[in-house]
């Protein structure tokens, strides 16, 4: 079973990345589940949104979750979320900033000793979507650091996922999902 | 005529989208709605295949969830087929109206996505509006995940609809935890799924004008009891049966196997846990795990139908375990769980009689961890060993500060 926890502000795309994933590795023929906690949620208070993965059908209903890995979409939430909760030794961290690595960690010493990996999504969505979306610059991200895909397997199932939208936006996004997936660190 | 959809042979869908899509294919003739979190999606789904083409039916937006199931009763009343969905409160403003609708034997469809009810206010899933339309002379189907939430909307047009039946079916799914978590479901096409729900055998439809009926009549003293009297006696005497012609026809045709009383590793248990929702498949998983790792004979079992209460199929599941925990994911406000109650009732019909207990859990959304089920597994163990409750009969579990318990 892998795990995987995003850190997002509501309106950033993670129940939609989670969701897009979800349906990317459903046609390996996996099992997947998408979810998030919502609350009272308003658009830009932080929120986390959940996979799990796996090979035979997931019965696991509960909410809690020791992730494998940590995808943080906005850069604020690094300082202000609680991203390392309920945490293993093997989790990965996958950080949108515009910092570098070295950076990063002296800005936030909690995450030092940890593996952690470095990424622009914001920066990379204003460029190439046009706007401050980083879900999907984050899944290359996630393909590169956990080999889940081939890059050019995934653009081309996202191409799937994403085909009730526009052309321009389609190849917007597989701009950014390469981009991402080639910078991060 | 509507457009049919092209859908893959595994789609990703939460149990909102689930439920729509059945509702989609069912092709029905009227939805009246008003939408609530968290089955909002279902209407909202729904409202965008009409936009798009894909539905022929009426969709009226109303004003309230009593003017919802009112504008369903009249339509069915009138001779369509008709479904609808709703959640905690909206589910509590429709309650006088479900009654008008079993009592009028229409067989309406509601989608309830389970949520906790006010005050305190809380969007999240639990079963207190599940719990609350018991009595309501509807059949009420429970889905553990997003594939049976579609599964089960789809059996309960052709359960309520048969004309032994004409009985108003609810078919329930966990808020949030089913209504939005997306999953693996594999869905029917278009065509198989309509051929299996089939044509509406409309019965005594008021828009037949060449054959005057009337719907909803005042009784009082003189028939009131026989009308209800043989409405308990068709739930209690014609459902279960139609429910496993449905589930044996429905298996034959997507290899997906349900039943009455759903029974996981049951067959050499010494304890099980009997749950409704997410719960039973978490429960399940940990079952499986104490087997292995422990070698506690653990077992799950759960209503697949919770009205009619199937009685004989229970007593049959749980005769020969030594205990049982009764899992209410619903405050009871000064009693047992309701499915305490139910269950206990149903073993005191039998010879060797099992050690039951009660678990308040999960209200309002409160998590339900496998930690939890390990810990009800353990203390079931020591009430299997012990030949009594080693625990008070009544705890809460989950709940924050000194632990909650009764009897």
């Amino acid at each position: 079973m892998l795990e995987i926890r995003w850190h997002s502000r509501a309106g950033q795309g993670a129940v939609t990345g989670a969701k897009g994933l979800g349906d990317v590795v459903a046609r390996t023929g996996k099992y997947v589940q998408a979810f998030a906690f919502y609350g009272s949620a308003k658009r830009g208070a932080a929120m986390t949104a959940y996979n799990r993965i796996d090979d035979e059908e997931i019965l696991n209903h509960q909410k809690f979750m020791s992730p494998d890995y940590v995808l943080v979409i906005d850069p604020g939430l690094t300082y202000t979320a609680d991203i390392t909760a309920n945490e293993k030794e093997s989790t990965k961290y996958i950080i949108t900033t515009h910092l570098s690595k070295e950076e990063l960690l002296e800005s936030q010493p909690k995450l030092k000793g940890k593996e952690v990996y470095v990424v622009d999504c914001i920066q990379i969505s204003l460029d190439t979507i046009g706007r401050a979306m980083p879900n999907t610059p984050m899944l290359g991200a996630l393909m590169k650091v956990s080999g889940m895909f081939e890059l050019d397997y995934f653009q081309n199932a996202m191409k799937t996922v994403l085909s009730k939208f526009p052309q321009k936006i389609i190849d917007a996004n597989m701009a950014a999902i390469e981009r991402a997936y080639n910078s991060v660190k | 005529m509507a457009e049919k959809m092209e859908l893959n042979e595994v789609e990703v869908w939460d149990g909102n989208m689930a439920a729509s899509q059945a509702l989609r294919q069912a092709q029905i003739d009227v939805v009246a709605a008003y939408p609530i979190t968290p089955s909002t999606p279902v209407v909202q789904n729904y409202g965008s295949f009409l936009a798009n083409g894909y539905i022929d039916g009426e969709f009226v937006l109303v004003e309230s969830e009593h003017a919802a199931m009112s504008g369903c009763v009249g339509a069915a009343a009138a001779g369509g087929r008709v479904a609808t969905a709703t959640s905690s409160q909206g589910f509590a403003l429709m309650s006088e109206v479900l009654y008008q609708a079993s009592g009028m034997r229409l067989p309406i469809v509601l989608v309830v996505v389970n949520r906790a009810l006010a005050a305190p206010l809380n969007v999240n899933g639990d079963h207190s509006d599940m719990y609350m339309g018991r009595d309501s002379g509807w059949i009420q189907l429970d889905a553990f995940n997003a594939q049976e939430a579609y599964d089960m909307t789809l059996m309960a047009f052709r359960i309520g609809e048969d004309p032994e039946i004409r009985l108003p079916v609810m078919s329930h799914q966990d808020g949030f935890i089913t209504s939005h978590t997306a999953e693996n479901v594999r869905p029917l096409s278009d065509d198989e799924a309509y051929e299996f729900v089939g044509e509406y055998p409309a019965v005594n439809p008021m828009l037949d004008l060449a054959n005057p009926v009337t719907y909803g009549v005042q009784t009082e003293e003189d028939w009131h009891f026989e009308h209800k009297a043989r409405q308990h006696h068709d739930l209690m005497t014609k459902v279960f049966g139609k429910v496993e012609e449905v589930f044996a026809a429905f298996e034959k045709k997507t290899g997906r196997k349900y039943n009455i009383v759903e029974k996981y590793d049951m067959d050499d248990a010494d304890v099980a846990i009997v749950a409704l929702g997410t719960t039973v498949e978490t429960a399940k998983m940990v079952a499986e795990k104490l087997r292995k790792e422990q070698g506690i004979k653990a077992g799950v079992v759960a209503p697949r139908l919770f009205r009619p209460w199937p009685h004989k199929q229970i007593i049959e599941a749980l005769q020969n375990v030594k205990a049982v925990a009764c899992l209410d994911r619903s405050s009871p406000n000064g009693a047992m769980g309701a499915l305490y109650n139910e269950v206990a009732g149903s073993l005191y019909q039998c010879e060797n009689r099992p050690v039951v207990t009660n678990y308040i859990y999960g209200l309002g959304g409160r998590d339900f961890t496998v930690e939890h089920a390990e810990e009800i597994f353990k203390e079931l163990a020591a009430n299997a060993e012990a030949g009594k409750p080693t625990t008070p009969l009544q705890q809460f579990i989950g709940l924050r500060g000194p632990k909650l318990s009764f009897y």
